[in-house]
Formats: structure tokens, sequence, C-alpha cells
């Protein structure tokens, strides 16, 4: 893994190309993370991907969190791993909840290719939309679903109890 | 391959030859295969567009078993979320377990004691020779050896019966525990295992003696569903598949997690990346096991088996009735669970299948705010197009039961 000095150096690294793309970065429970600008994701994925020296080619996981109540609320998470130090680094994009519409971000199927199941996943369980993606639909729940049910607002047991008879009698 | 094709009469199954077409007018035919098919390993839907017998284009289509649970774990506390996450990839239930319950003491920072991780490697690597013996059956049935599925689940009862004297149940056994494990090995344990261990490299050679040089099984594996290693990582490949084509990857050598550093053992790997490359990473991976678990039980080191650390590990049964502070203990973890300061981890292991990473995102509560998982067969399933496009259908399902995805791992 880089340490805390390793990842403020990428950080450097990518100011240089990208400027204002890394937004932030933390050293959490020895997991470097990088938080970077949606605007720039595929810029900064592809940098880590192909410039000399950093060679983070294998994406393991790609997914989706729900922050909230924070502000921008949702995140998705990038699993980076340099296969040949065998370190892993993770890239994250936070996705402020439009008024209208829903959360978006480009595609990173270009790039990596396994990231087509895992992108349906996180567009079908939270509503983010990959832009670019060659085939952006629900992957494991059924077409006419509606809803996004793995944000954190939305009830386990798919719509909330309603007390009508505490409501009726007690207001 | 042509045989019985006379000229001038349009053969019933279309034309024989792969890529090619005989007849200006073959038509490409799409059919649906499952979701019920036995074929497919668990509730899988294909749709297959179909020229003659060639496998045109091919779509997955999954999430009929889809339960759910990762949206139930985040109702549950910490230690209630184990049974649920057991039950997502159901032959390798202690991987799922290994993987949630790591990310959780990463998270929380607990060191769990010798005894436990080795007990750890040793029942982690009974369910991985399982989980492959569960495969060869179902997998060699598919392609017409009736008789390897009643040799490869005898081998594999006796592990259940290993698992169910060690912790009560067969299946879903709940043994993990964010700390160590529930309970030390029971009197007898080591004996019936030693049996077991030294019973299995035979077992093995049985197995090779009846499929290695099988004409039928041959023809069915060799040269089929091939994929090349750098497509393979692109899709994101793991496991005894991105092995069968030549790539050393494990991470149970390149990560330090549990007691495998400290084990010899050899990372099986084929060349070409056929069907039957895949079949012997994965029976030389069982003989590779047992090296793993013999040597963990030679090693066994004494102590503890469970974390002791009262803020997240259920104290001692015998002191409920003796000590106050306990009973507060127990009541607190048992009622509300323990706290988990905020934070996300991702963790990943080597399961049978590949990398089963597991994140887990905690909000300072006591019930986790999201818990994802990485589940190998769901990334290797997107490499089942690039296996069967080009080859038969017959090729297609022995591609699938090479792929060996379990369903309730896709679709959690």
């Amino acid at each position: 893994m880089p340490d805390g000095p390793g990842l403020e150096l990428i950080r450097g690294e990518i100011e240089q190309d990208h400027p204002g793309a890394v937004l932030d970065t933390s050293f959490d429970r020895d997991q470097p993370a990088l938080v970077v600008d949606p605007a720039q994701i595929l810029a900064v994925l592809a940098w880590l991907r192909d410039a000399p020296g950093q060679g983070y080619r294998f994406l393991s996981s790609l997914h989706a969190a729900d922050y909230l109540p924070a502000e921008p609320r949702f995140a998705v998470h990038y699993e980076l791993l340099n296969r040949d130090r065998v370190e892993r680094l993770r890239v994250k994009a936070l996705l402020a909840n439009p008024t209208e519409g829903l959360p978006e971000i480009d595609s990173c199927v270009e790039l990596f290719p396994t990231a087509e199941f895992q992108e349906r996943e996180a567009y079908d369980f939270f509503g983010i939309v990959f832009r670019g993606h060659p085939d952006l639909t629900r992957i494991l729940l059924p077409d006419d679903y509606a809803g996004w049910p793995q944000r954190r607002d939305f009830p386990i047991g798919g719509e909330p109890v309603a007390f009508t008879y505490n409501e009726r009698n007690y207001g | 391959m042509a045989s019985g094709h006379v000229p001038g009469v349009k053969h019933p199954y279309g034309p024989l030859t792969p890529g090619t077409s005989d007849a200006a007018d073959t038509e490409v035919m799409t059919i649906n295969i499952g979701p019920h098919h036995p074929a497919t390993h668990g509730v899988l839907r294909l749709v297959v567009d179909l020229d003659g017998e060639v496998v045109r284009d091919l779509k997955p289509v999954i999430g009929y078993v889809h339960t759910g649970i990762e949206k139930s774990c985040e109702d549950k506390s910490y230690w209630k979320v184990i049974p649920f996450v057991e039950r997502m990839d159901y032959v390798s239930y202690f991987f799922q377990m290994e993987a949630f319950c790591g990310a959780v003491e990463r998270l929380i920072d607990l060191e769990i004691p010798p005894r436990a991780k080795y007990l750890r490697t040793i029942f982690l690597e009974l369910n991985r020779i399982h989980s492959h013996l569960v495969w060869l059956g179902t997998t060699a049935l598919d392609l017409g050896a009736i008789s390897m599925l009643w040799y490869c689940f005898r081998e594999r009862d006796k592990i259940l019966d290993l698992f169910e004297m060690a912790c009560g149940q067969r299946m879903h056994t709940r043994y993990f525990q964010v700390g160590g494990v529930i309970e030390d090995i029971p009197r007898g344990f080591e004996p019936k295992l030693r049996e077991f261990l030294a019973d299995m490299p035979i077992r093995v050679q049985q197995y090779q003696a009846l499929l290695d040089r099988n004409e039928v099984f041959l023809s069915r594996t060799k040269d089929v569903g091939i994929v090349s290693r750098e497509r393979l990582l692109e899709l994101g490949v793991t496991g005894p598949l991105l092995r069968a084509a030549g790539e050393p990857w494990d991470l149970r050598k390149t990560f330090d997690y549990l007691a495998y550093p400290e084990m010899d053992f050899k990372i099986p790997v084929g060349t070409v990346g056929d069907g039957y490359d895949r079949y012997r990473v994965r029976v030389a991976e069982m003989v590779e096991s047992v090296r793993i678990v013999e040597q963990a039980l030679d090693g066994l080191p004494e102590g503890p088996f469970i974390a002791d650390d009262r803020k997240y590990v259920l104290p001692p049964r015998s002191e409920l009735s003796t000590s106050m502070e306990s009973l507060i203990h127990h009541f607190k973890l048992v009622t509300e669970g323990y706290r988990v300061e905020a934070g996300e981890v991702y963790y990943a292991i080597e399961s049978p299948r590949g990398e089963l990473g597991c994140f887990v995102l905690a909000d300072g509560s006591s019930k986790p705010a999201r818990v994802h998982f990485r589940d190998p067969s769901f990334v290797n399933l997107q490499a089942f197009k690039d296996m069967s496009v080009g080859g038969y259908v017959a090729d297609m399902i022995a591609s699938l039961g090479m792929l060996d995805p379990i369903l309730g791992g896709v679709d959690r």
C-alpha cells in the first residue's frame, strides 16, 4: 500500500497533469484513498492505470455507497490494484443528489471492461447514471422496478409502515 | 466434424463447422436457456443467438435469486450480519464469514489470537476442498461422467461431518466470530480430520484416474472456452480461471492474512486456459489445500481461540453466573451490539472462485451503513460471452460448468 507520504506524492503528480482533480486524500485503517473530482474521474483513473511508475491496472471492485446525511451524499468507489507491487488504492468520486434527475458520472467501461456489470449494479441499487455505459439497465432487480433500494432513505420492506390507528386516535 | 452431412441435404442442426455457414438462408435464431435448467448450475437465464449450432452472441440474465441481503445487513447489528452474508455464496460460506469478520476486525482494529488464525485457515481450506468437490461432481455430471457426482459427494459428506462436529451445523455454520471463532475444536476432531487428510489425496488420484485421460472428457474440455490471459485480466477475472490461463495470482500468497504466510504451498497454474486446464488447476488446488490443513493442524498453537476484548467479544458462558460485570457485557453485546467508529474498509480474500472482497461502511452506530460483497462469480460471469461465442452450444454448457458460478453469490 502507498503510505501517507506516498499518497501525497501521487496526489502531487496527478495535480501536475490534471490541476484540481484530487480534492482530498485520506489514510484510514491502513487503506489509502483519493477523493477525486467526479468530472475528472476518467482522467485520474487513466493516469493511475497508464502513467509510468503507477500501474494500477486491475480494478478489483467498483461499488457505490450512500453517506446520508453527509453532503454530497453518494460516492462511487474504485478499488484499484497494482498487481506487481501488490498495492491497493481506493479512488472515491463524491456525487451530490441533484434536485431533479439522477446523479451522473462518466462510465469507466472503456478503461476497465470489468466495470460493466458493477456499474449496472450501482445504477440498479443507487440510481447513479454512468454516462457512456454500453447497456445501462437494471441487472439484479426486475426491469419495471421503481426506486433505488440501497439508498439509505429507502425503507427496508419497500414501503414505510403507516400507523393509521395511532394517527386517527392520538393525532 | 462434418460426418453425416450429405451434400445437397440441409443438415437438421445447421452447419457443423464453427464460423462457416453452408447455406445462404441460414437464420440466426435467438433462444432462451433457463432460468430453470439443470445445466445452468442455479437460477441463471441465458439469451443465446444461434447460427445453427454455433453461438453467435450471448447475454446472461441474472437476478432471479436476488434477496436483498446487502440491504438487510444494514438493519442488523454487526454480529447478526454474519449468518446473512453466509447465505450469499452458499457453497463457500466460511469465506463469506471470513471476508465480513475480517473487514469488521480491521474497522475496530482487533487482533485475533494465533489459534483462531490457524483454526480459520483450517476451516477455510476444508471449505475450499468442499467447494471444488461440488464443482467437480456437478460439472463432470454435465459432461456425462455421472459417477463422479457420487464419488465427489461422498468426500464432501466427510467434510460436512467435520463441520458438524466442530460447529454443530453442516452448512451455514456461523463458526467465525468477530475476534476469532465461537468454540474450540472438540476432542476427537483431530483424529477424524487426520483420517480425512490421509484419505483425500488418494481420492483425488482416483478422480484423476477417471477423468484425466477419459476420451469423452478430453474431447469436451480440451481447447474449449479459451480466453487470453490479458482479456481475463481486463474483465477482472480472478481465481482458478485466471490461474488456468497461466497467471500465478493468488491473494493467499500476495496479501498477508490469517496463517497463510506461515504455510508452505504451491499455486497450480495452467498453460492455455481451456476447460481442461481449469479442471487440472482445481484438482491440484484440492491437494494443496490438504497440505495447508495438515500444516495448520501440526502447527496449531495453544491459547485462546477468541480475542479477550469484552467490548466486542461475548464473555465465556461460565462467567455469566458468577460475574455481574460479565453479565452486563453479555447483555449489552446481545441486545444493542457494539458500536463501530465511522470509517470504511475493503478486505479481500481468495475464495474458491477468486477475489472475494467485502466493503463495510461504518457510521458510528451498532449497524453497518453498507455491506457490499465483491463476489467473484458475479465478475467472472462477464467472461462467459468471450468463452462461448464462436463455439458450439454444447461447448457453451461445458464452459459454464468450468466457470463455476454460484448464483446465490451472483445475485446476493
